[in-house]
Formats: C-alpha cells, sequence, structure tokens
C-alpha cells in the first residue's frame, strides 16, 4: 500500500517537474521571439476611429487556420485590439468543418465565424441563425469585391458572408532556370500547354508532369481540382456553374470530354509521373511531395494552388521568377478568355453586438486585409478585396495569385467540388478520381458512377 | 501489500487449495515453456518495430530524407551527422502566443478530476450495486450496463445544448463532467464486479462487529479495491488524456482549454505540410501516459480481471 502511494506521488512530481521544465525551455523562447513582426512602430489609429470605443468588450472568433496560419491571424488583428480596446479570443480548429453545425444547434458558437466552403456556409444558414451582414458590410463587400465573390456569400441575393482570404488553384509550378536552360517559354494557350508537353517527352530529360493526389481520408481533392480547371477550359464557365449547380448531369458529354482532356496530359505513361513512378503512383503519392521532384530537374511541370508555394520555401527553394521555382496561369484553349479556379473563406456573425459589427465591417475592410498581408511572415495568404496594397504581401506568389484575382478579365470560380452536395463533393467525386488513376477507370463510367451518387430530390 | 491477503482469503472461499495450486502449476508449466517465450518475445519485438522507427524519426534533421528514404536509412555511416534535436525543440517552444506547456497544464488540469470523479462516483455505485439490496437493483445494474454501447457523437450536440443552457460552456467543469460520464458505466460495471468478489463473510464479520455501510465502506472494502480502482484509473487516464474529440468539441481549441492532444493535431499546420514535427511531437506528449502506465502496471494486469473470471 505505502510503496504504491509512494510511486503515485513520484508519477505525479515527474509530470510536475516535466511541465515545469517546459514551462521554463518555452519562456526563455517567448523572449527571443516576443513581437513576431518586429514593428515596434505607433499604429496609426486613424481609419480605427470610425469603430468607437471598444474597451471591455470581446468578439470571439472561429476559424479553420492553426498553428502558424493562426498564429498571423492573430497577429493582424493587433491594430483593431490596441486602437479600439476590443478583446479578441481566437479559436481555429481543422475539425471547424465536422463540428460547427452542432455547435449552431448546440448555441455554442462563437460571434463570428469563418467557413471555409460556400456549400457548409449555406447549411448554416439554413439553421436560420447566421444573422444577415450589416449594412457597412454588405457596402464594403460592394466596394471591394467583384459580383461573383458577393454571389457565394449570398443566399436568395441577401448578404451574409463576407469574403475573407482567397486562393489561387489555376497555377502550374515549373523551374525557370530549367526551362531557361531547355529553351521551353511559359504556353498562353491549352493547346500550347500540350505541345511543351510534346516536346519535352521527346527531348526525353524526364517526364514532363508530375501529380500526387492523396491526402489521408481526402485523397482525391486535387483531381477534382484538375477536372474543375479542366471543365472550365474544355467546356466554360457556363457549364461549369450548370454543372456545379447540377442544371446539367455529372455525365454530360460536355463533362466526360472534359476529362478526357485531363487524360491527354495525366493518363499518359510518357507524360507521368515524373520523378516518381507510373500513372497509378499518381494516386499513391501525397499532394505535398508530388510537386517537389520539380527542384531536383526530374519534372517540368506541375498544376497545384497558390499555397504550394509554401512547400517549396520549407524545402529550401526560392519561389520567385528569377528563382528556382516559379509558376504561371493554366492557360485557356483562347486567351481572351480567362477563367481562374480558386477557393476563399467567408466570415459570417451569429451576434450583432455592437462591437460584432464593429469587427465584421473591420474584416471586410481594406485596413484588415493589408494587416493580415504584412502579418503573414512567410507569405500563402492573399485576398480577392481589390482595396489591399499588392506591395504588402509578403511572397512573390502571392503576388501572383492577388494580380489574378484582380484582374478584371479573369472570370473566378469557386472550387466546385465544395459547392457541391457532400456526399459528391467530398466523397464520391474524390473516390471515383482515385479509381480513375489507380484503376484506370474509364472517363465515361468515372463520371456515370458520380452522377449515380448525386441526392435525388 | 494486500494482494497476498485477498488471494488467501479467496482460496479459503470456495475453492479447494489443492486444486488451485495444481492448476496454477499446471499454467505456469505451459506458459514457461521456451517456445511460448520464444513466441512472446518475437511478437513484442514485431509489435515495437513501427515505435521505434518513429523515435529514430523523430531525431532525423533533413525533411527530405524523412519523405524520401525508410527511417532505417539513418543508421548509415553517411547519415550520422543528420540525427539533430531540431523537431523537439520546435515541438517544445510552440507557436505565437502559445506554447506547449500551456497545453500540457490543461492536460493535467482536465484528466485529474475526470479520472478522480467518476471513480469517487462509482465506487459509492458499486457498493449500493453489490451490498445494499434493494428494489430494482438488477434492471438499474443492466442499465447502467448497456449505457456503454451508446456511442459518445450521438450525445455531443444534446450535452453540448445542455451545458450552454446551464451556462457552463467553455470551462473546465465541461470536460470533467463529460469525461466522468463517459466513463461512468464501465467503471461502475467493472468495480462493482470486482467488490461482488469480495467473501460475503468479511462483510458479514464487520458487521456483526457493530459496523455501519459506511464503516464497512472505508475499512474493510475500500482496502481491498486498490488492485481495480488503479486498474481503472489507468484506463480511464489514458482515455482522457489521449483524448481529442471531448475536448474540441466541448471545450474548443483555445490556449485557455484544449490539451496538448489537440496542439499535436494542429502542430503539422493547417494544411499538414509541417508533418515531420509529428513524431516528436508524438514522443513528447507519450511521456506521462507511459510513467503512469510504468508506475501502476502492476495492478493492470490483475485489475484487467477484475469481474471475468471468478476465483
Amino acid at each position: 500500500m505505502k510503496r504504491s502511494v509512494g510511486r503515485a506521488v513520484m508519477a505525479a512530481s515527474l509530470g510536475l517537474a516535466l511541465a515545469g521544465a517546459m514551462a521554463a525551455c518555452a519562456d526563455s523562447d517567448d523572449k527571443a521571439s516576443k513581437d513576431p513582426s518586429g514593428n515596434g512602430a505607433k499604429v496609426d489609429c486613424g481609419p480605427y476611429q470610425k469603430y468607437g470605443d471598444l474597451k471591455g468588450k470581446s468578439i470571439s472568433v472561429y476559424t479553420t487556420f492553426v498553428d502558424t496560419e493562426g498564429a498571423s491571424y492573430e497577429a493582424s488583428f493587433k491594430d483593431f485590439t490596441e486602437c479600439t480596446g476590443a478583446e479578441i479570443k481566437y479559436e481555429g480548429s481543422k475539425s471547424l468543418t465536422a463540428d460547427v453545425l452542432g455547435r449552431i444547434e448546440a448555441g455554442a458558437i462563437a460571434d463570428v465565424v469563418a467557413f471555409p466552403q460556400p456549400g457548409l456556409l449555406r447549411q448554416a444558414i439554413a439553421t436560420g441563425k447566421v444573422l444577415e451582414a450589416p449594412a457597412d458590410v454588405a457596402t464594403n463587400v460592394d466596394k471591394y469585391w467583384t459580383q461573383s465573390w458577393r454571389d457565394y456569400g449570398s443566399v436568395d441575393g441577401k448578404l451574409y458572408a463576407a469574403p475573407l482570404g482567397a486562393s489561387v488553384k489555376s497555377l502550374v509550378w515549373y523551374s525557370p532556370t530549367a526551362f531557361a536552360s531547355a529553351g521551353y517559354q511559359v504556353p498562353e494557350t491549352w493547346d500550347d500547354l500540350l505541345k511543351l508537353t510534346a516536346t519535352i517527352t521527346s527531348d526525353g530529360l524526364a517526364k514532363p508532369w508530375c501529380a500526387g493526389i492523396a491526402d489521408g481520408e481526402a485523397t482525391g481533392w486535387v483531381a477534382t481540382d484538375w477536372v474543375e480547371d479542366m471543365v472550365l477550359r474544355a467546356a466554360g464557365p457556363e457549364a461549369y456553374d450548370q454543372w456545379v449547380e447540377h442544371t446539367i448531369a455529372f455525365n454530360d458529354p460536355k463533362i466526360v470530354d472534359s476529362l478526357k482532356e485531363m487524360s491527354k496530359v495525366l493518363r499518359d505513361d510518357k507524360n507521368v509521373n515524373a520523378g516518381i513512378g507510373d500513372i497509378q503512383s499518381i494516386a499513391a503519392t501525397t499532394w505535398m511531395d508530388a510537386g517537389t521532384p520539380i527542384l531536383d530537374g526530374q519534372c517540368y511541370l506541375h498544376r497545384q494552388a497558390s499555397f504550394y508555394g509554401g512547400n517549396f520555401t520549407d524545402a529550401g527553394a526560392k519561389v520567385a521568377e528569377d528563382g528556382d521555382v516559379w509558376a504561371f496561369y493554366l492557360p485557356s484553349s483562347d486567351p481572351s478568355s480567362k477563367p481562374i479556379l480558386g477557393g476563399g473563406d467567408f466570415v459570417a456573425a451569429f451576434a450583432d453586438r455592437p462591437e460584432v459589427v464593429a469587427f465584421q465591417t473591420y474584416l471586410s475592410s481594406p485596413e484588415w486585409a493589408n494587416a493580415k498581408a504584412k502579418a503573414t511572415e512567410g507569405g500563402g495568404w492573399t485576398t480577392a478585396n481589390n482595396g489591399l496594397d499588392k506591395a504588402n504581401l509578403k511572397s512573390a506568389v502571392d503576388q501572383l495569385a492577388y494580380g489574378l484575382l484582380a484582374d478584371p478579365s479573369a472570370e473566378f470560380r469557386f472550387d466546385g467540388s465544395d459547392l457541391m452536395p457532400a456526399v459528391v463533393g467530398s466523397d464520391a467525386f474524390w473516390k471515383e478520381m482515385t479509381a480513375y488513376f489507380a484503376e484506370n477507370k474509364a472517363e465515361q463510367a468515372v463520371a456515370d458512377a458520380i452522377e449515380a451518387a448525386w441526392p435525388k430530390d | 501489500m494486500n494482494g497476498s491477503v485477498t488471494t488467501a482469503q479467496r482460496g479459503g472461499q470456495k475453492k479447494s487449495a489443492p486444486g488451485r495450486t495444481e492448476r496454477a502449476a499446471r499454467a505456469k508449466r505451459r506458459l514457461t515453456s521456451p517456445w511460448a517465450s520464444a513466441i512472446a518475445i518475437t511478437i513484442g519485438l514485431l509489435w515495437s518495430v513501427p515505435t521505434f522507427g518513429l523515435l529514430v524519426t523523430s531525431f532525423r534533421g533533413s525533411t527530405k530524407d524523412i519523405s524520401s528514404t525508410g527511417w532505417w536509412e539513418a543508421f548509415k555511416f553517411s547519415n550520422w551527422d543528420d540525427f539533430s534535436l531540431e523537431h523537439y525543440q520546435t515541438v517544445l517552444s510552440g507557436a505565437g502566443t502559445s506554447n506547449l506547456a500551456d497545453y500540457f497544464i490543461n492536460s493535467v488540469v482536465m484528466t485529474l478530476p475526470a479520472v478522480i470523479i467518476p471513480i469517487f462516483l462509482a465506487l459509492l455505485a458499486a457498493y449500493a450495486f453489490a451490498w445494499i439490496p434493494f428494489r430494482g437493483s438488477n434492471i438499474l445494474f443492466v442499465g447502467i450496463f448497456a449505457l456503454q454501447v451508446v456511442p459518445i457523437q450521438v450525445a455531443m450536440v444534446p450535452l453540448l445544448t445542455q451545458y450552454v443552457k446551464l451556462g457552463l460552456n467553455a470551462s473546465f467543469w465541461v470536460l470533467w463532467l463529460s469525461h466522468a460520464m463517459f466513463g461512468l458505466p464501465l467503471a461502475i460495471f467493472l468495480l462493482h464486479n470486482f467488490m461482488k468478489d469480495i467473501p460475503r463473510s468479511l462483510v458479514e464479520a464487520a458487521r456483526v462487529d457493530g459496523a455501519g455501510h459506511v464503516t464497512i465502506f472505508f475499512r474493510v472494502i475500500l482496502p481491498l479495491m486498490v488492485p481495480a480502482i488503479a486498474s481503472f484509473g489507468i484506463f480511464q487516464f489514458l482515455w482522457v488524456w489521449n483524448d481529442l474529440l471531448v475536448a474540441l468539441a466541448f471545450g474548443g481549441n483555445t490556449p485557455d482549454l484544449a490539451p496538448i492532444t489537440a496542439r499535436l493535431s494542429d502542430m503539422a499546420g493547417s494544411l499538414g505540410n509541417r508533418w515531420h514535427l509529428l513524431s516528436a511531437g508524438a514522443f513528447v506528449s507519450m511521456i506521462v501516459p507511459v510513467a503512469v502506465f510504468l508506475g501502476l502496471q502492476r495492478y493492470f494486469v490483475r485489475g484487467l480481471l477484475a469481474g471475468s473470471v471468478k476465483g
């Protein structure tokens, strides 16, 4: 008896000692890295005066951004807190998409929630708990965003959620040095891109394309982005909208043709999978690892979103037009049309206290967009807010993405799988695209299977 | 130690002592055969290989090597200078305003009451079920036993709604109560079955000596229950310490409440691009459960058999 008590005490004190050691260790790090932005400069509170004095008030925020991404959001609220006195309680969780509806139902929801998918936002609005966007927010959205962005945050013409961040998915990563030494040009049209692919193949230096769609239980989403980009190019933005809203079937000939166009690149043994393996290996390679063969000169082309830049930076490469790796816009068949596939988040509010309205308005303003750009140390964030000063974005690829988003001739379309019903967009579509690579499933069969999974109502 | 006392008492109770020793001898003979030992050791080694690989990986510095080569490559002489503590440093320093120690303390604060509350309640309930006859006790017991079948996920939204109504939301109370609730059915079942095995004569003797329920509970039952309490304690401790679902659903992922598992799941980044930190993070969070397990393991096997095998 005595001995066991002694052991328990020992175990407990061991635990405490460990916690103490960690605290001590972390404290010393804290001192070193206090104030990560390093700007001790006084904040100009002029633009914040309209929000009034919010001392003693607090606003809770819930997003999907954690770790360093989350920290950059918290840092971006610093000026607001300093000038208005309101405290921002930040919570980031990767399980937001899974638990947000339950929290809304239980009434345990934060004041302000950033939804990563318009489809989920619609489901939340359907609960009746999301408040319509205040007039100031609507004014900001009209002023700083394009109509298509406003539409993604609205239901029946009523604006509920203002856009927050954005990403561009229609990008092809390549190595400028490898292109220069082989004498390749950045293609201007889809046909040029196919010709370039054929040239690289016949030059025999390496296979041209590398790809990977594995991502744990979300395996397949990378391939859905590919399909969406192909539909935008082969069938056009109008057909894309009909496809996403299911006014044309998933196995419509236009969609099947788009899939076949994609097969020309990704289901040809001569083209893939550069530096990794055969066609089947696309299904087994994690998307994080799929683009890195570019850095070893084993791969020439990799289609992936703007946020992939951080991955190259982590691998020690310089991401710039004159650096180790850079990206070009995935061209369309006709250079006059410029469809852009992308993603983004939308901020909805569940409370209408004055401080919440003020904060919501702040998030839709150029002041916040610029503060966020400055607070995002390593890059990897951009927005479609045209009040943003491009120079504030820290990474070159963010600037490239922002340039594409702000281009008035560009037609922005939201990631379609995020807009489709969940049983399709984050289930059947993923699985069938995995089969498309892993089992060499025919285009028509893939489209038929996904169409069969679409909920009947 | 009370273990020997229990055996002696039980030996004298139902079965005759010679039958027991014979059976024990036969079991010993079979279990100590060199073949059985060899198989056990092989299985043990095979079982540990992935964990060992994880340990080696956590000390490998180059992210590129981790993703492209197996952990055994780290032992090649040319790769020796690749070993580093870099990932451990990153893990311990945390990100932004939060550091790992905050989460570690949250885990301790969350776990201790979440282990003590169900043990305390379950002991009282188990005593009532075992030694206080009352109408409907069997039906009630079956009901509690059946509650183990209810999946946690089903209870989450209704529970959260109640917490919000009671104004308990976003405090440690929510976590303590939830873990206590989810742990209670198993705790009552396990402790009751163990308690029932205590010889009736012992309790009756105490009663003859004039002891009431309170005295019997504290002076007779409780000392004999230590192995069962310890074994359920380990169960509950490991479950609560490793829990992520309940903590995120009820407490939320804020530095005030979130346990170390939440930090671990965030560590890889929003897009999973810093996954190389996970192996180091896993070992840091493993230290406490391993220490608890090693400290209390003597009880574990004995307690596991509680209720399943009657002496």
